[in-house]
């Protein structure tokens, strides 16, 4: 049986006139790496601080663990349970890493010693130092082993690993795949495309405060395509109304498409329309990114 | 032993990775009756997602490649019968005693490579 962990029905928030998140609705199942992502400025902040009840939402509700988020008591327990790194990596700069270990440690009684010696090592973080003196990728490996080690079922981690070199990108994201083995869910955003392809098993794309995709994995992969046919005559875009297709680009005789679904039809329907040459190829994540963020004016 | 599936590709990591154990399997890497990783093993060694894993073990156990053992984890199918191979030693047989058969009517080498050749020459040309 599938667990909903979080859960956001009809969710909004508006900033004056401007309307950040427009009434969203998703779920992440238990177990499960949910990869969000957006553009900056498309809603993703605003959703996570909705999420955690930092911020208060316009409209609609969500639940984390069963808990509504939109209740001031229950928000605390969400936090209580859940491991937030923020995107700025907020630490206390006159404290030094060991400190703030200690500090940290002393809130969460489900505190994981070993795995924070593990990572300590993993990460190579100088425990004496301030954090004042840590370089950017240390500051973030610090921010990260402080939300793995706190031993949450539910970690939210907003740009994870921005400003890491590769290896360590690596290192992160093989913990990522080690806690979602024990049971842990982990929602996460993210601009490194290629790494969500290489982890996530859902994706939720956000653009201009509304889902644009919201899909496994696997079946981003098995039914995005892309189309480019050749015809004997020039043709017009009116040939190409068919559900499926996402974009279109017309260049005389040559269409290139972009297809979510009902691959079969299309291609069928481009056959008959008598086209010299058709190719289907695979698109990336990040071409479908790309289509879904400039498809919509 | 594992290769790190390639996120980028238009293949599913899922089909990647079940590809790569019929092909260790194969091979001769993965021997009949051997263990797999552990789900969290393999996820940790091809960083990959542990969901995608546990799709790639039933997978390959629906298609009796790999055997689920409750509590005890994935194995290498025992008794691999390669069905291919199977069905080209059934095949084998027939010719056998079919050739046997019309030696014993009388007929030589040549005429039975003729009578052959013209079944397989009639066969193909109706196709």
């Amino acid at each position: 049986m599938v667990t909903t962990i979080i859960e956001a029905i009809e969710l909004r928030k508006s900033y004056g006139t401007h309307e950040a998140v427009k009434g969203i609705d998703f779920w992440v199942a238990e177990g499960s790496i949910c990869a969000f992502l957006g553009q900056n400025g498309a809603g993703k902040s605003s959703t996570i601080k909705m999420l955690l009840g930092m911020t208060h939402p316009s409209g609609g509700s969500g639940a984390i663990f069963g808990h509504r988020i939109d209740r001031e008591s229950d928000s605390l327990l969400i936090r209580q349970k859940t491991a937030f790194v923020a995107e700025d990596k907020r630490l206390y700069d006159y404290m030094t890493v060991e400190e703030i270990i200690h500090f940290t440690r002393s809130f969460f009684p489900t505190w994981d010693s070993a795995f924070e010696r593990e990572l300590l090592q993993r990460f190579d973080l100088p425990r004496k130092r301030k954090i004042r003196q840590l370089s950017k990728g240390m500051r973030t490996k610090l921010a990260l082993l402080l939300g793995f080690a706190r031993g949450s079922h539910l970690l939210i981690l907003d740009e994870p690993t921005e400003g890491l070199d590769p290896v360590a990108i690596e290192d992160v994201l093989q913990i990522v795949v080690s806690l979602a083995a024990q049971g842990r869910t982990i929602f996460f955003s993210s601009h490194q495309i290629a790494e969500v392809e290489q982890i996530a098993d859902r994706v939720l794309m956000i653009n201009r405060g509304e889902i644009v995709l919201d899909a496994s994995m696997d079946e981003v992969k098995q039914e995005y395509r892309h189309i480019q046919a050749v015809f004997p005559e020039p043709v017009e875009a009116r040939d190409f109304q068919l559900p499926g297709i996402e974009s279109l680009q017309l260049n005389g005789r040559v269409a290139s498409l972009a297809v979510s679904h009902n691959l079969a039809s299309i291609t069928e329907h481009v056959r008959v329309m008598r086209a010299n040459s058709i190719d289907v190829l695979p698109l990336s994540l990040k071409e479908i990114f790309l289509e879904k963020v400039k498809a919509r004016p | 032993m594992f290769r790190k599936p390639n996120p980028t590709s238009g293949v599913p990591i899922y089909v990647q990775v079940m590809e790569q154990i019929k092909h260790l399997i194969e091979t001769g890497a993965l021997a009949p009756g051997e263990q797999l990783p552990s789900v969290r093993g393999l996820a940790e060694t091809l960083v990959m997602n542990p969901n995608t894993v546990i799709k790639v073990y039933r997978e390959l156990e629906t298609e009796g490649v790999l055997e689920i053992r409750h509590g005890l984890g994935a194995f290498v199918t025992s008794r691999r019968r390669s069905p291919k191979k199977d069905g080209i030693r059934d095949a084998q047989q027939l010719v056998h005693d079919m050739v046997e058969a019309l030696r014993k009517e009388g007929l030589d080498e040549g005429q039975i490579r003729r009578l052959v050749e013209a079944e397989l020459a009639a066969e193909f040309q109706r196709r």
